[in-house]
């Protein structure tokens, strides 16, 4: 029998630029990915979500500002709350962030200056559903492309998140000023990650690197549990 | 109600904005010790009575003017023609 192929759904805001790349990643990695439009108030039926890169709403306020009070975003926090797996990545991140579904916020680049090249990363956890596919302490490289990454929480949020182990990529060079070189958080229970790198962008070796296949097939397979599981 | 909504970033956050303004403000010789960037957003709203005024503007900031993170706002209301 052939395994079953999850159904994962890619967020389209107005200024999403990376959509479609995630939608080709996640379909090459055989899942059956599906466009859901911001304005929708209702998700179909649902394995995963993908918040995609790009400049929601012109970036206007603050990166994700706006973006979280889009009706698909209160259908994405009920599916979070249910237990749902949601990735978002670059500006899905801050997204998230914004709508108080992750920890912290994302603040302008410390360089000030807008930041594209592959960037090497250390995989601090490998048993999340986005990083099962990795190793502890594996380092990947995934590209950034970002003006606005540097992740910030003040000392109690930042240490309260080191005891519950919720800092699951760092960046292993120097990037964008984020702070202690966080790259990538979780949610306390876990099924909601957001990260700035584009795994999306690097899933093939003609694209310079494969790794960030890594990280959407651990969504993928993690995805798939949950539908052999029934859940 | 007019309102100003004065938004910046709390103390000890580091502000990459203020800090390269900063240096060209000394380049072009002023005598400036620090400076801190912000933002501005004037708004005319609906109530008429200044409390429940500042209420609803103060909400507005919790939920979306601000991010209480990083951010702390002043709000500064006025009558209409003021």
């Amino acid at each position: 029998m052939s395994s079953p192929q999850p159904r994962i759904g890619v967020v389209q805001f107005p200024g999403s630029n990376d959509d479609r790349d995630a939608l080709w990643a996640l379909a090459a990695l055989d899942a059956d990915a599906v466009p859901i439009w911001h304005a929708q108030t209702e998700l179909p039926d649902l394995d995963a979500v993908v918040l995609p890169g790009g400049f929601s709403y012109g970036d206007y306020l603050r990166c994700g500002a706006i973006a979280r009070f889009s009706p698909a975003m209160s259908a994405v926090a009920g599916f979070a709350d249910d237990g749902g797996l949601v990735l978002g990545i670059c500006n899905g991140f801050q997204i998230l962030c914004e709508a108080g579904l992750l920890p912290g916020v994302l603040r302008p680049n410390e360089s000030l200056s807008f930041v594209c090249r592959d960037v090497r990363l250390r995989v601090d956890r490998a048993d999340t559903p986005f990083t099962c596919r990795c190793r502890p302490g594996e380092e990947l490289v995934i590209p950034v492309k970002h003006g606005e990454g540097c992740w910030f929480a003040d000392k109690d949020l930042y240490e309260e998140l080191l005891a519950r182990n919720q800092i699951v990529l760092r960046y292993a060079e120097s990037v964008n000023g984020s702070l202690h070189d966080v790259a990538g958080v979780v949610n306390e229970r876990g099924n909601v990650m957001g990260l700035m790198p584009h795994p999306e962008h690097a899933v093939d070796p003609l694209l310079g690197s494969a790794d960030g296949a890594l990280i959407l097939a651990s969504l993928v397979e993690s995805a798939r549990d949950r539908v052999l599981a029934g859940v | 109600m007019k309102a100003t909504v004065l938004v910046r970033p709390k103390q000890g956050i580091l502000d990459p904005q203020g800090e390269a303004v900063e240096s060209s403000l000394r380049q072009l010789g002023f005598g400036v010790a620090r400076a801190r960037i912000g933002r501005v957003v004037d708004l005319e709203v609906e109530a008429t009575d200044p409390a429940a005024a500042r209420v609803e503007v103060e909400q507005m900031c919790e939920q979306l003017l601000a991010n209480p993170l990083i951010e702390s706002y002043e709000i500064v209301l006025r009558e209409n023609g003021a």
